[in-house]
């Protein structure tokens, strides 16, 4: 098993090296486990007879996913966060451009290094309810994963025990249904069942968004220590900004399908350039009254667009307060306004 | 009466107990819950799933289905100071004419709140129509038109004619607040408002809501569980766990100063997204299964400070400081 991901890692696909080197300027320093080079994915919208138009998803993103780290992706619903999370664990194809796992192209894998990479790119979804079968038993649930990868783990109870421990269940759920288990329980058999095929990388798509708060600090908990613990890459999918702020390390924010900021968790959210940016921290609701009272009054304008037709220019400037001329036909780029935080804003907000 | 703690309250609910006859046991989903909500203030019920706010809200007006029952309690309706209503005692015909009208509710999804086959206006106009405001649904059209202007609501007079799936969910919500305010209401029930929304929608509707109560003199009821609209829109605050109301005060004493070990834990379990947080704090366990509630204060399982007492009485809701109210033995002399 071993001798094959050391193989794996040695071999690097055509693109490679430019892909890295137009995503590692994003993230300077890091070692880039997941690179997404240049990547689209248009759905195409059907009328009765042909395609009507197409639903720009993701437009054009490059970026990189460094090891050990989290990458937090935020944005509102339709700005195509989602659609990179599945890109990214291959589960559909893109219109074009590459991702890389590893020095991988991972739509160019087949056979058994396409179960090498299904192995080690896991995800946990949203709903803990949808996610298991609830005709099987967890010992089950977790034994088929090991099973479809053939794995040998020696005592499969043994192994699927300890796992349970790791998520803070014990031996005696073992051959429960998921419908004993409440929802916060449900996302521990999930994590359990991805963490049993020894992944270095996880996609999280909005793992707490159907738990209460009280349980959601407990799973978010959880995977910190876990990635502490075996040196885990995630992939935080997550439209709760606080939440994202507390699990990143970097965060992309997204609007309509790109990527318009980029940089250290810290950075986007203390000084954000992008006026999309500061116009999402201030709507969210902050749990401090004194803060309320004293908030400077943001005005929000309109709702976000449709992905069909999105606006020319910068997808933000009919919402955004300072849109010029230029920024109703000009697309901007990302630019790097400070080290290592990069915006896609003709005007980027004065920080001072 | 131990609930009334308002000075010129709008509703008063006294030891309210609601259980549902499920084909799994009955599940007592309210277990004597009593606050008041003062005329003109926003009051938020906040908590966590199955923590029964939701249905608190609903049985102010008794909009209890079976299997659920209100079993016992009494609520009073004070339509202007001095003039009261109890409304366990009217008849559903009298209570249809309070909901809707003085009485109203925006649900969590504005899709389902809709009549799909109908347009906005023709929906709006029919809550006229049914509290007998006007007396043919054409003539509930200019009305409409303004209520969507005072909802903000982009080019009204073509908007009328939409049907709901024409628009986008901050509209239907704003649609949906519009039929609220068709009528005389005093009252409003939001719950869980923007739940389904997006951020920076969000944030519009609520501003939206703000401003009309500002401006017509309304009373809120909000019910959410985020703590974060909780700070920004709440004079006052009740906090619910498993059916009891374990804390009330005033919103920002709530936070300065939390008492019961519940709300503590549930304001640290929250990330505030203008913070650096090193380690969030979680709170053991789950929410109690209330068909078999835990004897006592129903929190006690998850509770830090737990003590005998705990285990086997319920504690009373009891005055700490001005307006402070906390039910939990920590805080009880005995």
């Amino acid at each position: 098993m071993a001798s094959i991901a050391v193989e794996q890692a040695l071999r690097t696909d055509k693109g490679y090296d430019e892909a890295v080197r137009d995503a590692q300027k994003f993230l300077p320093g890091e070692k880039p486990l997941v690179v997404m080079h240049r990547l689209k994915k248009y759905f195409p919208v059907k009328g009765l007879i042909r395609v009507r138009g197409w639903v720009r998803a993701v437009d054009n993103v490059t970026l990189l996913i460094p090891e050990g780290k989290t990458l937090g992706l935020v944005g509102e619903s339709g700005s195509g966060k989602t659609t990179i999370g599945r890109l990214v664990l291959r589960l559909i194809e893109p219109t074009s451009g590459r991702i890389f796992f590893m020095g991988r192209n991972i739509f160019r894998l087949r056979g058994r290094d396409l179960r090498w990479f299904r192995r080690n790119a896991q995800m946990v979804f949203q709903d803990p309810y949808g996610s298991l079968n609830p005709r099987m038993t967890v010992y089950d649930i977790i034994n088929e994963a090991l099973k479809t990868h053939k794995i040998d783990v020696g005592d499969p109870k043994e192994y699927i025990t300890k796992l349970l421990y790791e998520v803070g269940l014990n031996e005696t759920h073992l051959y429960r249904y998921p419908h004993e288990f409440s929802g916060g329980q449900r996302q521990r058999i999930a994590i359990a069942r991805v963490l049993a095929l020894q992944p270095k990388f996880i996609v999280l798509d909005e793992p707490t968004s159907a738990l209460d708060v009280s349980v959601q600090a407990q799973i978010l908990n959880m995977l910190k220590d876990l990635q502490r613990r075996y040196n885990l890459t995630y992939l935080f999918i997550s439209h709760d900004l606080g939440v994202v702020r507390y699990m990143s390390d970097y965060i992309a924010v997204m609007y309509v399908g790109k990527i318009v900021e980029v940089g250290p968790a810290e950075e986007v959210f203390e000084k954000p350039f992008h006026p999309y940016t500061r116009m999402l921290l201030a709507s969210i609701p902050i749990p401090d009254p004194e803060y309320a009272k004293k908030k400077p009054p943001i005005r929000v304008v309109g709702e976000p667009p449709s992905p069909v037709n999105p606006p020319p220019g910068c997808r933000f400037h009919p919402r955004c307060p300072y849109a010029s001329e230029k920024c109703r036909r000009e697309e901007p780029s990302l630019v790097e306004v400070e080290r290592g935080h990069w915006v896609a804003c003709w005007h980027p907000l004065n920080q001072k | 009466m131990k609930a009334n703690r308002c000075r010129n309250p709008i509703i008063v609910v006294d030891d309210l107990y609601v259980n549902f006859y499920t084909y799994a046991g009955v599940v007592k989903a309210i277990d004597g819950v009593s606050f008041c909500i003062e005329r003109g203030e926003t009051y938020c019920l906040v908590g966590e799933t199955g923590c029964g706010k939701s249905v608190t809200s609903r049985a102010l007006t008794r909009l209890i289905l079976p299997p659920g029952k209100i079993e016992r309690g009494r609520i009073l309706y004070y339509p202007e100071p001095g003039k009261v209503v109890d409304i366990m005692k009217l008849s559903e015909e009298e209570l249809r004419m309070i909901r809707g009208d003085e009485i109203t509710y925006i649900f969590q999804d504005p899709g389902t709140a809709l009549d799909p086959l109908y347009t906005i206006g023709y929906q709006i106009s029919e809550t006229m129509l049914v509290h007998g405001y006007i007396n043919k649904i054409r003539k509930g059209v200019s009305r409409a038109i303004q209520l969507l202007k005072e909802t903000l609501i982009p080019d009204p007079e073509q908007r009328i004619k939409s049907y709901p799936h024409e628009l986008s969910g901050g509209m239907k919500q704003r649609a949906v607040i519009a039929t609220s305010l068709a009528n005389r209401p005093r009252l409003i029930i939001a719950d869980e408002p923007t739940t389904a929304l997006d951020a920076t929608v969000q944030a519009q509707i609520m501003e939206l809501l703000r401003n009309l109560k500002k401006k017509r003199g309304l009373t809120i009821l909000l019910i959410t569980h985020n703590m974060g609209l909780v700070a920004e829109m709440c004079d006052r605050v009740g906090v619910m766990y498993a059916g009891q109301l374990v804390e009330e005060a005033p919103t920002e004493e709530l936070f300065r100063n939390p008492l019961h070990p519940y709300t503590r834990a549930l304001l640290r379990a929250v990330p505030n997204p203008l913070r650096r947080i090193e380690k969030l704090e979680s709170i053991p366990g789950t929410v109690p299964n209330l068909i078999y509630p835990p004897a006592g204060c129903r929190f006690h399982p998850r509770c830090a400070h737990v003590m005998d007492t705990c285990k086997r009485q319920k504690p009373e809701l009891t005055r700490i400081g001005n307006k402070h109210y906390v039910s939990c033995w920590l805080y009880s002399r005995r």
